[in-house]
């Protein structure tokens, strides 16, 4: 087997894996405001972009760090903020936006329990749902997940490569286990940053102009000549608006929330373990996944006919493509840092064909790989060592 | 069409959706004629925030953001602290400026960044039908202050030269050419530079707050309610009672600014290197 080299093997908390991450995808740019448990996002990038010719900003709040990513993604630079729970909330605004002016900006939360002030310092999934749903309107994003420091770096990098591809803002979902947890991380060498191509033609370029996928061509920045009109209401192609145009408008949600959705198998990113032969999966993501997959393999030694989905790519749900692969299964348990939220994901998905067995933690605990072993072994109809 | 307007307007945008007898087509000619005269098109990013003068710029053919409610200013912030060569020219209504984005413009005023902020103030919510804003005169009757305003307005020049602004000048509508020597000044200057262009409202300030409809009798009102600064001179308070200033009132050339000084401090953190 090939030895996969690397450029470098480092201990590294999970924010700053999400650090690194973002500076080998290219980002060079950063507002964000204090807030925990995500502020070693910003400190550490406060530490080095100023050292890679990039910029840090501390801003006013959550909306102007949004905002000011935003124009720094226009103005020519790979751009990203991070935050939590309050700040999450502030930004939804500027997300929506991000999302019709197809502003290919990362926006991470390092998840906490919530609402209002809620648990600043234990984690929590419970803003999975907003990452999709927070803003007012229809539109679509993309939503990653990391359960470990090294999918933090890995996820992170990928984020800024899916913002580009689908020029759509990209969440990543990390969590304050995830954020403040010290790992190995290995980072790859050779790993290019992301690239951000520019249009075919300036002549005749239409900002907004689409190819049959819905994708958008190139990225231009500002005051390259191509006189760009990033308009936030609704708009035609050039970039005018559009709100007394209903086909227009029509036509622009639907590509909107169609580029991403028609694109959901190239998408899906997740791992799957003992699934042929399975009656009961866990599925999981982000820093349940850890407990899940021990749980699994500890059924496994019992006899228990056990497998596991861990979901690393949320937003869109890759529901009913789980569903197929576990088909033998008659449980899906679905633990989550919520009073239950992907469950009903889940079941909407396996439309009656399987039990979907919701597993919630609340307080900022995680659960033990004990607790999803003993529903594991409720559930399971056999044991055959 | 006028030669300035043949050269610059984003035609296919016309035409405007602004009322009869507004301000803002002055506004936009004196900017345009402006950067008509330093020959820096190609060199400004426009932002435009919500509200009847958000609009002014995307009916030029340049480089446009238009941005969110309040939000004109962080935009045009990431732009310009994106590519610190780049001039990033603002349109702000007195609501999206100071109500909604008052956080952001005392921040960005403090920093002094090299953004040339336009607020065109009518006194009210224009574009949602004519609500109570910050710059609306105490007791004023509006849709939202049925009673008279109970609250009193903020004078936005002396907000901006108490966050940090480093260039602030007032004049209304009725001075075009005035206004576009001071839009011209403004980009010049490196820092924070505040405009508050004074205007016309006749479909709802004027109508609503003024009870009057007639764009010409509103301008003789912007002319006479206000007063140039050198006029100001040597008259006492009396004499200016109600009277707004008008002219260049603070232009401080010393005070460093912000993507300049970030760069600076940047080239200092670069030469030590990472690890």
């Amino acid at each position: 087997m090939e030895k996969q080299a690397f450029k470098d093997i480092k201990i590294l908390q999970g924010n700053e894996a999400i650090v690194e991450g973002a500076l080998a995808a290219g980002c060079r740019f950063f507002a964000g405001y204090p807030i925990t448990p995500a502020s070693e996002i910003a400190e550490l990038m406060a530490q080095i972009l100023p050292q890679v010719n990039g910029v840090f900003m501390q801003m006013e709040d959550e909306i102007a760090s949004i905002c000011a990513t935003i124009g720094a993604c226009f103005g020519g630079m790979m751009a990203c903020t991070a935050s939590s729970g309050p700040g999450i909330s502030l930004m939804q605004e500027g997300v929506g936006y991000a999302a019709v002016v197809e502003a290919p900006i990362v926006v991470i939360n390092v998840m906490r329990g919530g609402p209002g002030t809620g648990i600043p310092t234990a984690p929590s999934q419970q803003d999975i749902i907003q990452a999709k749903y927070g803003s007012h309107g229809d539109y679509e994003i993309i939503a990653v997940m990391p359960s470990s420091c090294q999918e933090a770096f890995e996820l992170t990098y990928k984020a800024f490569a899916l913002a580009q591809q689908y020029r759509v803002p990209v969440y990543v979902l990390a969590d304050e286990i995830v954020g403040h947890t010290r790992e190995k991380v290995r980072i790859p060498d050779g790993l290019a940053p992301v690239e951000r191509k520019k249009p075919l033609k300036k002549e005749d370029y239409k900002p907004f102009r689409a190819g049959p996928d819905g994708l958008l061509d190139g990225m231009p920045a500002f005051n390259e000549g191509y006189k760009l009109l990033i308009e936030g209401q609704l708009h035609d192609e050039g970039g005018n608006r559009a709100a007394h145009l209903p086909e227009i408008c029509e036509r622009l949600t639907e590509r909107l929330c169609k580029k991403i959705v028609n694109n959901a198998d190239r998408l899906y990113d997740f791992e799957t373990c003992f699934l042929n032969d399975a009656e009961v999966v866990v599925i999981s993501f982000g820093s349940p996944s850890r407990p899940a997959v021990r749980a699994v393999k500890d059924a496994r030694q019992k006899g228990i006919r056990a497998g596991y989905v861990k979901i690393r790519t949320i937003w869109p749900f890759p529901g009913e493509k789980i569903v197929e692969l576990a088909r033998g299964a008659h449980t899906l348990i679905v633990p989550e840092l919520n009073i239950g939220k992907m469950v009903k994901e889940m079941k909407c998905a396996a439309a009656g064909q399987m039990e979907v067995v919701s597993l919630p933690k609340l307080g900022g605990l995680l659960h033990t790989p004990r607790e999803i072993l003993e529903e594991v072994e409720k559930r399971a109809t056999a044991c055959t060592p | 069409m006028h030669p300035i307007g043949e050269k610059y307007l984003r035609k296919e945008g016309l035409p405007f959706l602004w009322c009869p007898g507004c301000g803002n087509g002055t506004i936009l000619g004196a900017t345009l004629r402006a950067i008509d005269q330093l020959g820096i098109i190609d060199q400004i990013a426009f932002v435009g925030g919500i509200g009847c003068s958000g609009w002014i710029p995307t009916y030029i053919n340049a480089d446009v953001m238009h941005a969110l409610h309040g939000r004109a200013v962080p935009c045009a912030t990431g732009l310009k602290m994106s590519d610190p060569k780049r001039k990033v020219i603002v349109f702000t209504g007195d609501g999206d400026c100071l109500g909604i984005g008052g956080n952001h413009f005392i921040h960005s005023a403090r920093r002094n960044i090299d953004i040339t902020v336009i607020m065109v103030n009518n006194q009210i919510y224009g574009m949602t039908g004519g609500q109570v804003a910050p710059t609306t005169p105490h007791h004023a009757k509006t849709t939202t202050s049925p009673h008279g305003n109970p609250e009193v307005p903020f004078d936005a020049c002396e907000l901006a030269k108490a966050s940090g602004a480093t260039y602030v000048a007032r004049w209304t509508a009725a001075h075009p050419r005035q206004l576009g020597k001071a839009i011209a000044e403004a980009i010049f200057h490196e820092g924070f530079a505040f405009i508050e262009v004074m205007t016309q409202c006749p479909t709802q300030a004027g109508r609503i707050i003024h009870g009057i409809a007639d764009s010409a009798t509103l301008l003789d009102t912007l002319k006479s309610n206000t007063i140039p600064v050198k006029a100001a001179k040597g008259k006492n308070p009396e004499q200016l009672e109600g009277k707004f200033l008008l002219g260049r009132l603070f232009h401080d050339k010393r005070k460093v600014e912000f993507s300049k000084s970030y760069y600076q401090s940047a080239g200092i953190a670069r030469s030590s290197g990472r690890d």
